[in-house]
């Protein structure tokens, strides 16, 4: 441990992971086998809040109402079955090896390690990796119609980041089968009444009791009453904060306010700046647009990346004097397979999405924007014939033309990168327990297994091994030593203080009467994040976004203009309540993207990059996950550091050239 | 590119579920006909804030097509006149300058209108929770290639559980029928071996409970397939029939 020391100056003594000791591949075997557990008659009066039906949250609240648990389930949309993680297309990675390509729980591991820039914990990734085998049988358990060959067995495809075919998929609707299968789950407990479903209603606060979570206070959507709920531990699975982007990939109600309150009341705040632009969306087309529609990495599976090889033909597709069509082989520059031979259309997406902005950037994009680049599928079809590219994708291609209106069989695709994910999110120790005890954070929302970039079809393994196989067993190790503690009134001055927080905050919003629709100041909060914290950072823009954020805080609660009354339902309300808290969020991002003063994954500081434009990350001194603590309000954060032992992998550049 | 229309808007307002509602109309211009159907919603919503007025309660999230939360009767039409697709994805370029279109929440007795366009579909929650489901706990389950399925079975399980519960079947039928969402996910199990061993209880306890929470019965008008978004076909409903009967014979 003494060399840790001599070669970074970083502080580790606040933060402690509770990573098992032992050997990698037996830390999570060991921790079972030793950790507490609660039996079934005391599992019945323990009571679990989770917030959130996404895969993390239906997952985890059904599983631990099998066990017995009292679960009480909160979310925002009106069915559980809506959460966000139904939109995700491509599929989820697991170990299985069925294709006999050389896949291991090791390999996975590995590439995912690798895949984030060598900036997750070994421990927790290698938990991934095992239990995703696992997250497959169950899924196939309940029904989920996973795509299957002829033979009857489980079909495969690739992922950008790998070079083994380890992503099982149903259509371009893995998430949304996934989720169906979680909500399943869900709904037989709802239906035996072991979980208890509130839906329409949003997670204002965390009530914390000596130390302790102990309780929400939530807002009834439909009322607009401010209701307390007590349980024995909460569980936080909302999802990422991508929307502080405003425009972003993500659903319209995704919002990080669950986690900035949890951060308020003592939960670390880890990586935020840790963003992941993907490189596959469909362009922003006009001033009017909500939200930017992902087109899945598995169109790079056979799809082609290209952009003119030269700026004159690139400026005559731009003035529509010339089409994709127009240009022969030799007049496309397939940038990501000339740069990167050995992974080609699959490089990783932060790689992918940096090179498409290279190319834009450097003049040779397409669009009446020339902010895009073509997505070709005309190989393909010539190799496979247009009914297997259509099997393959075929909702996607139709998803596309509706929006876009061109028919990507004939033409090629335009695209561009997006907001997408969060790798950052509330910090959790290897239970996935927060810095404030009896506080649980899963999925997206938590910033355990990604590093600083997550490789595609990963976040809904994590989702569901959180949910399904890692979080009822670690939060047993915290309830067995609440069995003696009776459910809490909501009378508790605890609960008066953090329901009045609320109110008051509300009150706040709804007498500012300004001029400026909620809209409109997170529009302007979005333009802000995305030219000064966005794809390319650096510490000029860094520090002239923490200006602008200030003043867009301050126009914020000075001027925003809420109708309507908060004691029903109200949509702008609830828009100016995420806002508040996506202001804060955004804060967060630039402030620890400026600390971090090298390039990784996701994270992009122009100043520190390699000769060919590769990020350059710098171990010596930033080879830590960035923990912040809030101080109150008004005050600034501290930057806590838990160190990234590298014990069993060797740390080198990302390569995926050869 | 960038061509723009101008519209008049009959939009359903209704400030509660025992309130009183009426169609209030709307002038709305320079709408992009590259914007959809709910940006368009949102521009109207921006203009009635700025003019102080309270913004149209609708329902929507994801807004690609699949979470099935948004949920709008667009000039007679669920999710609109264009095929395939939820409100979400309807583009303005389905519209003409001048058009006037009419806009109303779904309508059925057991989706009762929350607030203006909003309505609560709770209950095709409780039809699942009725037994939409393998009974089968986490973990100690076996490997996922134990147990071959043939391809075709499985992609026709997929096309029924592609359903994304939006409510449009039961909106578009004259007759209130649950029919068509029932029968996906009947059928979407009754498919699979996993699903098989409970495929009759499941049907009977599903049905039973759609008919308890006041949704119609079916009489084969094929209104649901035409106006589902994701063309569930309504072969699945003679499974879950199939299914229904065994149950009944069982008992």
């Amino acid at each position: 441990m003494a060399k840790k020391e001599e070669s970074t100056a970083v502080e580790t003594t606040k933060i402690d992971a509770k990573i098992p000791a032992g050997p990698l591949a037996e830390k999570w075997s060991n921790y079972k086998a030793h950790q507490k557990l609660v039996n079934p008659a005391n599992k019945r009066r323990l009571d679990v809040i989770v917030v959130g039906t996404g895969l993390a949250g239906a997952s985890a609240a059904a599983s631990m109402a099998e066990m017995g648990f009292n679960v009480l389930n909160f979310c925002i949309q009106d069915s559980p079955r809506r959460a966000h993680s139904i939109a995700a297309q491509g599929g989820i990675n697991a170990a299985k090896n069925y294709q006999n390509d050389g896949d291991s729980v090791y390999r996975l591991f590995y590439d995912t390690i690798k895949g984030g820039d060598y900036r997750a914990r070994e421990a927790n990734v290698y938990r991934l990796a095992e239990v995703s085998n696992g997250i497959i049988d169950q899924c196939v358990a309940q029904g989920v119609p996973f795509a299957r060959e002829y033979g009857g067995l489980l079909d495969n495809r690739s992922f950008g980041g790998a070079q083994v075919s380890r992503t099982f998929y149903a259509k371009g609707q893995t998430g949304q089968q996934l989720l169906l299968g979680a909500y399943s789950a869900l709904s037989r407990q709802i239906g035996k009444g072991t979980v208890k479903l509130y839906s329409r209603y949003e997670m204002l606060d965390v009530v914390v009791i000596d130390g302790r979570a102990r309780g929400i206070i939530a807002r009834n959507l439909v009322t607009g009453k401010v209701e307390r709920f007590f349980a024995h531990a909460v569980v936080v699975g909302t999802g990422g904060y991508g929307n502080a982007f405003f425009l972003s990939t993500n659903a319209m109600t995704s919002n990080a306010s669950a986690a900035v309150q949890m951060y308020k009341k003592g939960a670390y705040f880890a990586n935020p700046a840790y963003a992941q632009i993907h490189p596959t969306c469909i362009p922003v087309h006009g001033e009017f647009q909500s939200k930017l529609t992902l087109m899945s990495e598995s169109l790079r599976n056979d799809g082609r990346i290209w952009t003119p090889k030269s700026k004159e033909d690139a400026e005559a597709i731009r003035a529509g004097k010339k089409k994709a069509t127009d240009l022969k082989e030799d007049e496309r520059d397939y940038y990501l397979e000339r740069r990167y031979p050995a992974f080609g259309n699959l490089v990783p997406r932060d790689v992918a999405s940096r090179a498409a902005k290279e190319r834009c950037d450097a003049g040779y994009g397409v669009g009446n924007t020339g902010l895009a680049v073509y997505l070709d599928f005309s190989a393909a079809i010539n190799r496979l014939g247009e009914d297997v590219v259509r099997a393959r994708y075929g909702n996607l291609f139709q998803m596309y033309e509706k929006i876009v209106d061109d028919n990507p069989y004939n033409t090629p695709m335009m695209i561009y990168p997006a907001i997408h994910y969060t790798m950052g999110g509330i910090w959790v120790d290897y239970e996935l327990q927060t810095s404030v005890k009896g506080l649980f954070c899963i999925g997206e929302a938590n910033f355990s297994d990604h590093g600083a970039n997550r490789l595609g079809a990963s976040a809904l393994m994590q989702g569901l091994a959180d949910g399904y196989f890692v979080l009822p067993y670690t939060i047993q190790n915290y309830l067995a030593d609440q069995i003696q503690v009776p459910r809490m009134s909501t009378d508790l001055p605890e609960f008066a203080d953090a329901e009045k927080s609320v109110s008051d905050k509300i009150k706040k919003l709804m007498s500012i009467q300004g001029k400026k629709s909620v809209d409109t100041i997170h529009r302007e909060l979005g333009l802000i994040m995305w030219d000064f914290v966005g794809m390319g950072r650096n510490k000029a823009g860094l520090e002239h976004a923490l200006e602008k954020i200030k003043e867009v805080r301050k126009e914020f609660w000075s001027n925003v203009f809420i109708p309507g009354a908060a004691d029903n339902m109200n949509a702008e309300l609830e828009k100016a309540l995420r806002v508040a808290d996506f202001i804060e969020i955004g804060e967060l991002m630039a402030r620890d993207a400026l600390q971090r003063e090298e390039s990784c994954g996701g994270h992009f500081r122009e100043e520190y990059q390699t000769p060919e434009g590769e990020a350059l990350r710098n171990d010596e001194e930033f080879s830590f996950a960035s923990c912040w603590k809030f101080n109150g309000e008004g005050e600034e954060p501290t930057l806590l550091k838990e160190a990234l032992d590298y014990e069993f992998i060797h740390r080198q550049q990302r390569n995926y050239k050869a | 590119m960038d061509k723009t229309i101008n519209l008049t808007l009959k939009v359903w307002r209704q400030a509660g579920p025992k309130a009183k509602g009426k169609f209030e109309t709307y002038k709305i211009d320079n709408v992009s006909t590259d914007s959809s159907f709910l940006e368009m919603m949102d521009v109207l919503n921006e203009q009635l804030v700025a003019e102080r007025k309270e913004p149209v309660a609708f329902d929507h999230d994801c807004r690609e097509g699949i979470c099935g939360m948004c949920s709008m009767y667009i000039n007679g039409h669920p999710h609109g006149p264009d095929g395939e697709i939820t409100t979400c994805q309807l583009h303005m370029r389905n519209f003409n300058d001048g058009q006037t279109i009419t806009i109303e929440p779904w309508r059925s007795a057991a989706f009762p209108i929350i607030k203006d366009l909003m309505v609560d579909r709770g209950a095709y929650d409780k039809i699942i929770q009725a037994g939409g489901y393998v009974n089968v706990n986490t973990g100690g389950v076996p490997d996922g290639n134990a147990i071959p399925i043939g391809k075709d079975i499985a992609d026709e399980a997929m096309d029924a559980a592609s359903c994304i519960g939006c409510g449009a079947c039961a909106a578009a039928c004259k007759n209130g029928s649950a029919m068509l969402f029932v029968a996906a996910k009947v059928s979407q199990l009754a498919l699979l071996p996993q699903g098989k061993v409970e495929g009759a209880h499941r049907a009977k306890a599903m049905v039973a409970k759609m008919d308890e929470l006041g949704f119609g019965n079916c009489t084969n008008t094929g209104a649901c397939e035409a106006e589902c978004p994701k063309n569930v076909s309504i072969s699945h409903i003679a499974r879950l029939n199939r299914e229904f009967l065994v149950a009944k014979f069982q008992d």
